[in-house]
């Protein structure tokens, strides 16, 4: 059996500096989400622009620091499906969004 | 026939052969996310179009914690890191150090399910159960969609503690330990989209 440490593309090119980094800016991007909601001071559309951008921020921390995706070569194919993924992320969540309301909308 | 008879073999007695082998199920099983993902966009989708459907029933405003939420996030962000500790420990080759913080990660997700199951006992036991209106249907869906993916990553991990101590650390139980972390990992961004558009949103 080979003991020998396996490397290669994805989680395995970690280090400590990179788990901390991740880990204390998802913490910072946390905070800051609950705390404009729970604080309650600044106006709704303001909050919902604030926690949806601290919510995709700190999506992409944890793709950098935690999956170790980049645009080297070795990612490139991991980058792509996950590109054609969140297309279809969005057509499907925008799509259904936008044909129910319009539907409730038509009804009232 | 004889590479034929060579590779059901190396099947046989877990060796991986060609070079190429992790990477390619690296991959494999990021596209296995990917279509997971998938999945759980179609759940989004169905909560999005019935958070409002609340039947007379309570509102997410009624229902919901923060705090107690916050302490959710920060069982699984924590239990995230315990499994990055995991794979640096698996890079140096150190067993001890690879089970002590797959142990670490196991309490942390476990402390999450917990939480979790307890939230969704205490709603059913005040009647707002997932028959009570579509907003909680949906609610419980998605939430649970994704508790019952962590317990199985937690399942995943408990047979992975037995192969590190059976097996030590092979290159075929390297690869499992390595596609745990992606799953673990993804589950953690899932939730970042769970508490956001759930309990954030679902307070204002």
């Amino acid at each position: 059996m080979n003991h020998a440490p396996i490397t290669g593309a994805g989680a395995s090119s970690g280090s400590y500096k990179s788990y901390a980094a991740g880990f204390i800016l998802s913490i910072v991007l946390t905070v800051i989400s609950f705390g404009l909601v729970m604080s309650r001071v600044l106006p709704r559309p303001a909050v919902l622009f604030g926690i949806f951008g601290a919510a995709v921020v700190q999506m992409l921390v944890h793709l950098h620091y935690f999956l170790h995706l980049d645009s080297s070569s070795e990612n490139r194919w991991n980058v792509a499906a996950l590109i054609f993924t969140v297309l279809i992320m969005v057509i499907f969540v925008g799509g259904s969004i936008w044909i129910m309301y319009s539907l409730y909308y038509r009804m009232m | 026939m004889t590479t034929d008879a060579s590779s059901i073999d190396s099947v046989r007695t877990g060796e991986i052969e060609h070079p190429d082998t992790v990477a390619n199920q690296v991959f494999g099983f990021w596209l296995y996310l990917m279509s997971d993902l998938v999945l759980f966009a179609a759940i989004f989708a169905t909560f999005a179009v019935l958070r409002h459907n609340y039947a007379g029933g309570p509102m997410g405003k009624d229902l919901f914690h923060l705090p107690y939420v916050f302490g959710e996030t920060m069982f699984l962000l924590f239990s995230s890191v315990s499994y990055g500790l995991v794979a640096l420990a698996m890079r140096q080759g150190n067993k001890a150090l690879v089970l002590r913080w797959l142990v670490v990660t196991f309490l942390l997700g476990l402390g999450f399910i917990s939480l979790e199951v307890n939230e969704f006992y205490h709603l059913i036991l005040d009647g707002n159960g997932p028959g009570r209106s579509g907003f909680l249907s949906a609610f419980f869906t998605l939430v649970g969609t994704h508790g019952t993916h962590v317990t199985f990553g937690l399942m995943w991990m408990a047979v992975m503690m037995g192969q590190v101590i059976t097996k030590g650390l092979t290159t075929p139980v390297q690869s499992r330990l390595l596609r745990l972390s992606m799953f673990w990992h993804f589950l953690d961004i899932v939730w970042i989209g769970v508490f956001t558009v759930v309990y954030l949103m679902g307070v204002m």
